[in-house]
């Protein structure tokens, strides 16, 4: 950006003399004022706020010393279940392809769903319910319970001490879905005269749109998208234009991809197959897939987000270096190691975008945003164990009848919810509602609204689970989600529900 | 005993006989009394033959129009367009309005076509004027995609000549009816995938003409990419979208079926090209629907015991321009995956609750106007009676105000039953 800037400047309106008025006049008119907003804007978002000058980076990533040292060991194992994948299968982590090869995948660039290689020996290296595990059995060592019962207890899985929000903090958090507030997903029904919000909001949207102001069209997007206007309203938000230089990044890792073979590849292959090429929305885009998740394996700008996620990404070394710095590679080049279901991360974006390069930033945005916190442990709001813990406490604080009787008989809620909140609720919602809700979490900047989502959805059917008597029985009670609509019941749960 | 018809069927599908116990209806076969019977095509034929037919009953009802093959061969249903056509021409209809270049601007929605061998000088003249187009194709009476093929090159249709010296070795048999058309080489493309698009109409009458429209039809994708390339012209995995040919392909997934519903393809181009363009392609589909169907009404015998629910297939070229394939009398009843019954069963469900109110014996001296409520996933499409009592002159207006473009569009109704915007 800088350089356009410069670029820009060399024009005959400034003048030395009045260097400083002339530069503050020229952002404003040509729009550069504005994308200067945004791109701090961005970084706002982003990063956190700055902290104690003495703090080591470590801080950064994660504060608390327990969590760190989970996730360092939750990493481990990753890595080990890697390496043993690849020493059972002799498949090495990375290898050069041979020129034929290079060809025939740059021939099936575009429909590698066809055609696949043998997958049957590969695994996921881990699934949803395996990082569950890990979660249940933290434990904070600075703290102590005590063994007896009271009303204080957390009778949830989760048995850390993080601060989360009870709804009266929710309901000012999100003061713009309240009852009196239009909404999208709720507003715009059939039986509702356009006039009354949906014409005004869409116009709203436009006007947004063309101020290209990234802070208003978050503000905006509280109150849901319409459907036209929601790939660039996202595309503004998270701050992502197409310049040739994306472009031209996006064909580079292309043709890294085509030169390199990595393990992660069969891995990512296998996720797809797995997932989006068996749903019912997604089938379409499969091939888009393997287009964005390959080349995101390669894209060692993804390593920038580390410096604030308690992750780090694995290293490995070069043959026969162990334990040498300067052989050291970051494996795979992007630091993230995929489980099974994250394509799925993908596959709604594949409504919006339909050009590679664009669907492939957006994406990336999206991880290092919000995604990277759902598979990682931190304390941060909104991070996995938070919003574990957030569910959790809104159930048993509000409806305590249903979550004792879910534990008595062996079904704790959070064993169904938690596969909704690490996919952020991809593949179980029509995509029409998905889409409204990730609305939110950008608009909102936050992951938060799935934990409260998956606590209405519990409410909603809390009638049909009250006479479940196993966990197989709660879990049909709520394996299809398709139909539900988020808003309403999001809005009824924290603004309708007498407590 | 209120109700309890009698109801016989030649086609044993499940998403049928399920819907038949539900209302209570006893079986019977053809050669007892019955109230109503689903027919195959076959049997249609007999049933109103001059020689083997008989009367029906008024409390007797069947689910084909005795000459349906008006709207359901693929030869007599291009035929009927284009008299409709030349008749709206005749009258200075402003419908009937060409452009520059000689097309129809509102009712060229079907594909150029002619019938082999009748017109096969006049296709072979059209084919010279643009010899690098590729047309397809297609048995007049056959379906589930059987027979159909591609061409790009004359030799290959030379059987079709009237004038071939070979046509005289040739028994009558091999020289079918066959229709040639202008294949649609750009077809919207989406995941690079080419789809068509199935839509469900029920007609309960022809003259007035009233017909509803399927509120959840659904898209069939191809499991292999699109190319328009020549040494793929004979893969019918990329051409043809038939679910009875891609169900054989190596990458057909019985989960999904390889559909997608009609609202996923519409929730897609509005977030991909905006809603004007949406909004205005599917008014264009309604458009083409009613077209047809009043182009086969004055043809049509409009027998007051028939209803029938035909199976629409409508192609989107990358213009947003949908094209009319065909109309199915018959369409699949059978399901692909577990949605599929669903909404089979749904579909089944919907119609009969307008043709046979209340499930019970029918009477055919009803005035086929069911009330709103049992219309289920159904939308009146059409209603002629409603239309004409608002006046003619409506349609002319909205028609001409889409010349210009999606700004000069109609306003849309306050409620969303956008269906009967134009008349």
């Amino acid at each position: 950006m800088e350089k356009r800037m410069n670029a820009s400047l060399q024009r005959p309106e400034i003048k030395l003399q009045s260097l400083k008025e002339d530069i503050k006049e020229f952002f404003k008119i040509s729009g550069w004022e504005k994308k200067l907003q945004n791109a701090v804007y961005s970084e706002l978002s982003v990063f956190p706020l700055p902290s104690h000058p003495a703090a080591p980076p470590e801080h950064l990533k994660e504060p608390l010393v327990y969590m760190r040292k989970a996730q360092g060991s939750w990493e481990k194992r990753i890595l080990k279940s890697l390496n043993s994948m690849c020493t059972e299968l002799s498949i090495p982590l990375a290898r050069k392809r041979p020129v034929g090869e290079q060809k025939e995948l740059l021939n099936k660039w575009n429909e590698m769903g066809t055609d696949e290689p043998d997958l049957s020996l590969f695994r996921p290296v881990y699934a949803p319910k395996d990082f569950l595990e890990v979660l249940i059995n933290l434990r904070n060592p600075n703290y102590e319970n005590g063994d007896s019962l009271s009303f204080r207890t957390h009778l949830g899985l989760i048995q850390v001490p993080l601060k989360v929000k009870d709804i009266p903090e929710l309901k000012e958090f999100f003061v713009e879905l309240g009852l009196t507030t239009g909404q999208l997903g709720i507003d715009d029904s059939t039986q509702v005269p356009p006039e009354l919000f949906e014409n005004e909001h869409v116009r709203i949207g436009q006007k947004v749109l063309a101020e290209q102001d990234s802070a208003a069209a978050q503000q905006y997007i509280r109150q849901g998208s319409p459907t036209a206007l929601r790939a660039e309203l996202w595309a503004l938000i998270l701050n992502i234009s197409s310049q040739p230089e994306d472009i031209l990044y996006y064909e580079q890792l292309k043709t890294n991809v085509i030169q390199h073979d990595l393990l992660v590849d069969s891995l990512i292959y296998k996720d797809v197959k797995l997932t989006a090429s068996n749903d019912d929305y997604y089938f379409v885009f499969e091939d888009y897939l393997y287009q964005v998740l390959l080349c995101f394996s390669r894209d060692t700008s993804v390593l920038g987000h580390f410096a604030y996620n308690s992750a780090s990404p694995p290293k490995s070394y070069i043959r026969g270096k162990l334990g040498l710095e300067e052989y050291a590679v970051f494996y795979p080049p992007n630091g993230v190691i995929p489980f099974h279901g994250f394509s799925m991360y993908v596959a709604p974006l594949c409504f919006l975008y339909h050009e590679p390069s664009k669907l492939y930033q957006i994406f990336r945005e999206m991880y290092v945003r919000f995604f990277f916190r759902l598979h990682s442990i931190s304390s941060h709001p909104s991070g996995i164990v938070s919003l574990c813990l957030l569910f959790e406490t809104l159930l048993q604080t509000y409806l305590p009848q249903l979550f004792y009787h879910l534990r008595e008989i062996g079904a704790q809620p959070l064993r169904i919810s938690f596969k909704w909140m690490v996919r952020a609720f991809s593949g179980y919602l029509a995509t029409d509602q998905l889409l409204l809700l990730w609305d939110r979490i950008l608009g909102y900047n936050s992951l938060e609204i799935l934990a409260v989502l998956a606590a209405a959805v519990f409410a909603f059917r809390a009638v049909n689970l009250m006479e479940v008597t196993s966990l197989a029985a709660a879990e049909a009670v709520l394996a299809d989600l398709s139909t539900l609509k988020v808003m309403p019941l999001l809005q009824i749960f924290l603004f309708a529900t007498v407590t | 005993m209120a109700g309890k018809g009698k109801r016989g069927t030649d086609i044993e599908k499940s998403v049928l006989i399920n819907n038949f116990e539900k209302r209570g209806w006893i079986q019977v076969t053809e050669n007892e009394d019955w109230n109503f019977y689903w027919m195959s095509v076959q049997t249609i034929r007999n049933v109103f033959s001059v020689e083997t037919g008989y009367r029906l009953s008024d409390d007797q009802i069947v689910n084909h129009f005795p000459n349906h093959y008006e709207l359901t061969r693929k030869d007599l249903m291009v035929k009927n367009i284009k008299r409709y056509r030349k008749e709206l021409e005749k009258e200075g209809s402003p419908l009937a309005e060409k452009d520059e270049n000689g097309k129809y601007l509102y009712l060229d929605f079907v594909p150029v076509t002619y019938m082999l061998p009748a017109d096969y000088n006049l296709f072979v003249e059209e084919f010279r004027k643009s010899p690098s187009s590729t047309w397809i194709m297609k048995p007049c009476g056959k379906a589930q995609g059987k027979g159909i093929f591609l061409i790009n090159k004359l030799s290959q249709i030379k059987k079709w000549s009237r004038d071939s010296k070979t046509s005289s070795f040739v028994t009558q048999s091999t020289k079918e009816a066959y229709v040639i058309s202008l294949y649609i080489n750009n077809p919207l493309l989406i995941g690079g995938r080419k789809f068509d698009l199935r839509l469900y109409v029920l007609v309960s009458t022809y003259r007035p003409l009233r017909c509803y429209m399927y509120k959840l039809g659904f898209c069939r994708f191809c499991t292999v990419k699109y190319t328009p390339s020549t040494s793929e012209l004979d893969n019918m995995f990329v051409h043809l979208t038939n679910v009875a040919i891609q169900k054989h392909g190596e990458d057909y997934n019985h989960i999904h079926g390889g559909k997608w519903t009609v609202s996923n393809l519409r929730l897609y181009l509005e977030s991909t090209r905006g809603k004007e363009v949406t909004s205005k392609l599917f008014d264009e589909i309604h458009w083409i629907i009613v077209q047809s169907l009043k182009a086969v009404a004055p043809v049509m015998n409009n027998d007051k015991h028939c209803f029938e629910c035909y199976g629409y297939d409508i192609i989107i070229d990358d213009k947003l321009k949908p094209w009319l394939i065909e109309v199915n009398a018959s369409p699949s009843l059978t399901s692909s995956t577990a949605n599929d019954r669903i909404l089979k069963y749904n579909l089944i469900n919907d119609t009969l609750n307008i043709a046979v109110p209340n499930g019970e014996i029918p009477d055919c001296k009803w005035n086929k106007s069911p009330p709103k409520e049992v219309l289920g996933n159904y939308e009146i499409l059409y209603d002629e009676e409603l239309a004409q009592g608002d006046g003619a002159d409506r349609e002319l207006r909205s028609r001409q105000g889409q010349s210009q473009g999606p700004k000069g569009g109609r306003s849309r109704d306050s409620g969303r039953t956008v269906l009967t915007t134009w008349k």
